[in-house]
């Protein structure tokens, strides 16, 4: 009983807007095997109220969102609706009771058309052209703005995110779960939907938010739930905490200032792209056009951008997954080589992290030793005559280990094993140790826990200082600001000219991200700095 | 004008098998799921289709043997590939090299019998029409099946809703299971439906084709289905173009033999093939985004509960 007591003081007072809660969990646990995804959670969502959930990855924010929507059945625990309990058979079921979700890997599918999709979310009881009018009206009463006949696959991920919403205020729902939906959006798009979730709001219905974005928290949501390790470690108001003390809350202590040395000297260009043009490798691939930057040692570039906007292809082009035909257009230490493999371009000094650390960062079923050696065998001499020389392997996975508090079971595992922050300080590490001129690292703390983004983002910084030119990819733009240098945009396989990053506001970055130009004057400006 | 009428008439009985067991198929691939077996689908179809009309001497009961037949093989993978989330492309081959023996044990004892085929529709009047009047009115029940057929599966995936959920599946099955669809559950009738058409093109042969049985009677029929739902780029209207040019490929490599045209069998024999390696490259060229294929084709699919 004493947590029964606890969740009703735990709601801050003078937000209840109703008598009860619409929704309210008790107690609800989920369990896979031995581990505890969720235990024992309790919950209130009010009507009118837009409910913030926080928490790191694997803090069980999915899993609750999850069980309240019908797609997995809890383990324990009871769900009221209205004062009801009630044992949802699957996301129909809480659909038509008024519940809706937009997934944070949009539901969606991409050779279907806008309607088709939409009509995929509705349980059918209307004909098709019923529906399209309606969905015309929805899009037009919310200003989501769509065209039904396109497909999916031709449109942006804002429009995608926008046939999520409107599949969902097509059910009327009076709750309405958002996952991560900001994650992918520029800084304008964000706004535009915050004008949508107020309008919501005010007509009554219920949100349930899940962002890591505090300060976005702060400003938009009116209660905050938050989770670590599964459990719920407190229910507050966000608007009355800072965004280090809702950050506190989440991490379970105080997390690591990132600290950029003084006097760090920028040296000779040490990555230079000249006029990079690519035609895309697959078929909903983005086309290169015309990039060109100069990196110098001691330096970090940041590339900002929305996702799918040629990031992939550029680390492709950049890391040797794929060649240029004209030599000159990526040069490495002044040398060209466009042209040349990956493994002649790790020769040549340079270092590369992708995003995906499973199956592209590392083979998941190799161990770590063997997975350094894939590799460092070019150039780190970890290989004589052909024989792998299994010390030396294992001594860069103890060094890694060592160097960036890489946690893990035994001294070789395979890498599947790992957490995804640790294994990512393992991947970092393993080129970092390679001391390379030039790194390039794709989204390097892309979900991972505050705490190895911190370690993470200091080796970066390091190794600028040790006089390395570090570029960096990432869609994290407090990330960005926190170490680089200078800051470009890519919007449709073009890259804006850099900004330096004191110039950098969240605004200018938001308007190339959304495609937009700077004035002349400015983007000049840029230039020289 | 006779040859050209005897030459008609033989493109579209060879062509009829191929029609049904590519429309399985297509329906199959649609749901996301990649079924390989068709060729031993085909012959286990073929063996019970003919043990079934022999002993009851009913061609229709014959076609209802072919059928369950094939779904009780299509079963076996669905089992496979679905329920233990084994590789769809080994559970495939596998159930292929099942059904050449199993056919060739239960046909065994059916060597050298005997049925009288599956008759032909004949409309006085309409059927004596010269050139176009067998074709048009005289086939057996199979050829005029086959057509409906395509057209109801066409009707059906882009008409209704059911068709739309399982055109849903094949796109991306995590976003339909999240919007809460049984996905297992659709690509299991999918897959069955796919086994019942294999069996029932299997049956075509010793009920209407040839009045008898051989082993491995088939002769690769059930890969050039395959070949042909690819040709088609999942699309019923081009299946039944791909399907009669397939047919007519099969024919004119008889007759090119018969008349002594120096282009080896074998280069006939391999078009189908080349054909659709042709039609790939050209469709890969043509599209600029989305995908022809169905997205999660062949991708083995665990729900979490």
């Amino acid at each position: 009983m004493q947590a029964h007591q606890r969740m009703f003081d735990s709601t801050p007072e003078g937000l209840n807007s109703g008598e009860s809660p619409l929704l309210r969990t008790i107690g609800l646990t989920k369990r896979y095997g031995d581990f505890l995804a969720n235990d024992s959670i309790d919950i209130d969502i009010w009507p009118g109220q837009i409910h913030a959930l926080l928490g790191e990855n694997g803090a069980g924010k999915s899993t609750l969102v999850k069980a309240i929507y019908g797609l997995i059945q809890p383990s324990a625990g009871e769900i009221y609706w209205l004062g009801e309990r009630i044992v949802l058979s699957g996301p129909s079921e809480a659909r038509s009771r008024g519940i809706g979700m937009v997934f944070q890997h949009f539901s969606l599918f991409d050779n279907l058309t806008v309607a088709e999709n939409v009509a995929l979310g509705l349980d059918g009881r209307e004909s098709f052209n019923d529906m399209s009018a309606r969905l015309a009206q929805v899009s037009k009463t919310y200003g989501l703005p769509l065209d039904p006949r396109r497909e999916v696959w031709q449109l942006s991920v804002g429009e995608r995110q926008r046939i999520e919403i409107v599949r969902a205020l097509m059910q009327d729902p009076k709750f309405l779960i958002l996952d991560e939906p900001t994650a992918v959006l520029t800084p304008q798009e964000s706004d535009q939907l915050f004008i949508v979730l107020e309008r919501l709001k005010s007509e009554g219905r219920a949100i349930l938010y899940i962002s890591h974005k505090l300060e976005e928290v702060k400003r938009l949501c009116d209660t905050a739930t938050i989770l670590r390790g599964g459990r719920k470690v407190e229910t507050c108001d966000p608007r009355r905490e800072t965004a280090a003390s809702l950050a506190r809350m989440m991490v379970g202590g105080e997390i690591k200032e990132v600290k950029a040395a003084a006097g760090r000297t920028t040296t000779v260009p040490r990555l230079v792209v000249n006029d990079l043009s690519l035609a895309p490798g697959e078929a909903h691939g983005v086309r290169l056009a015309h990039i060109s930057f100069e990196l110098k040692g001691g330096e970090i570039l940041g590339i900002a951008g929305v996702a799918g906007n040629g990031q992939d292809e550029l680390f492709a082009a950049l890391s040797g997954e794929r060649l240029s035909k004209d030599p000159g257009t990526v040069v490495i230490e002044g040398i060209a080589a466009g042209h040349l493999s990956i493994t002649q371009r790790r020769k040549l000094g340079a270092a590369f992290v992708p995003e995906e650390r499973l199956g592209h960062g590392t083979a998941p079923r190799m161990k770590l030793s063997e997975n350094a050696l894939l590799t460092g065998h070019a150039a780190s001499g970890m290989v004589h005559r052909g024989f792998i020389d299994t010390a030396a392997t294992l001594k860069t996975v103890d060094r890694a280990t060592e160097t960036f508090d890489v946690r893990k079971a035994k001294r070789d595992p395979e890498a599947a094993s790992l957490s995804g922050g640790n294994l990512q300080k393992f991947i970092v590490g393993r080129e970092i140790l390679r001391n390379p001129a030039v790194l390039v690292v794709s989204q390097p703390t892309w979900g991972v826990d505050a705490g190895a983004a911190a370690v993470i983002r200091q080796a970066l910084l390091d190794l600028a200082t040790a006089g390395a030119a570090v570029l960096v990819t990432s869609q994290d733009l407090d990330e960005l600001a926190e170490i680089a240098d200078r800051i470009a945009v890519m919007f449709h396989g073009r890259l804006s000219a850099p900004l330096a990053a004191s110039e950098a506001t969240r605004e200018k970055l938001g308007l190339l991200m959304g495609g937009s130009m700077l004035e002349p004057k400015e983007a000049a400006h840029a230039v020289g700095a | 004008m006779e040859l050209v009428e005897a030459i008609i008439l033989s493109v579209l009985a060879a062509s009829t098998p191929l029609l049904l067991a590519a429309t399985g198929e297509l329906v199959t691939e649609r749901s996301g799921v990649l079924n390989l077996g068709v060729e031993g689908m085909m012959i286990v179809g073929a063996a019970c289709g003919f043990a079934g009309a022999w002993l009851t001497g009913s061609i229709f009961v014959g076609a209802l043997f072919g059928i369950l037949a094939g779904t009780m093989m299509s079963l076996i993978f669905a089992l496979m590939a679905l329920g233990l989330a084994v590789n769809q492309v080994a559970t495939g081959l596998a159930l292929t090299i099942l059904g050449v023996g199993l056919s060739g044990l239960v046909g065994a004892g059916f060597v050298g019998e005997r049925i009288t085929p599956a008759a032909h529709l004949s409309i006085p009047g309409l059927t004596d029409i010269p050139l176009v009047g067998r074709v048009l009115f005289g086939e057996d029940a199979f050829v005029y099946f086959s057509i409906a057929l395509v057209v109801a599966v066409w009707w059906f995936l882009y008409r209704t809703r059911a068709g739309l959920i399982l055109r849903a599946c094949g796109d991306n099955h995590v976003s339909a299971h999240a919007l809460g669809y049984p996905v297992l559950r659709i690509r299991t009738f999918a897959v069955m439906f796919g086994g019942a058409c294999a069996g029932l093109a299997g049956a075509y042969l010793p009920l209407a084709y040839t009045p008898f049985f051989i082993p491995g009677m088939t002769a690769g029929r059930g890969w050039i289905a395959l070949a042909l739902v690819v040709f088609s780029s999942w699309r019923p209207g081009r299946l039944v173009v791909g399907a009669y040019l397939f047919g007519a490929v099969t024919i004119l490599q008889l007759h090119a033999q018969g008349w002594g045209v120096g282009i080896p069998s074998q280069f006939m024999s391999a078009l189908p093939y080349l054909a659709t390696v042709i039609v790939l490259v050209l469709l890969s060229r043509a599209r600029s985004g989305g995908s022809t294929a169905p997205a999660a084709l062949g991708t083995v699919f665990v729900p979490d509960r």
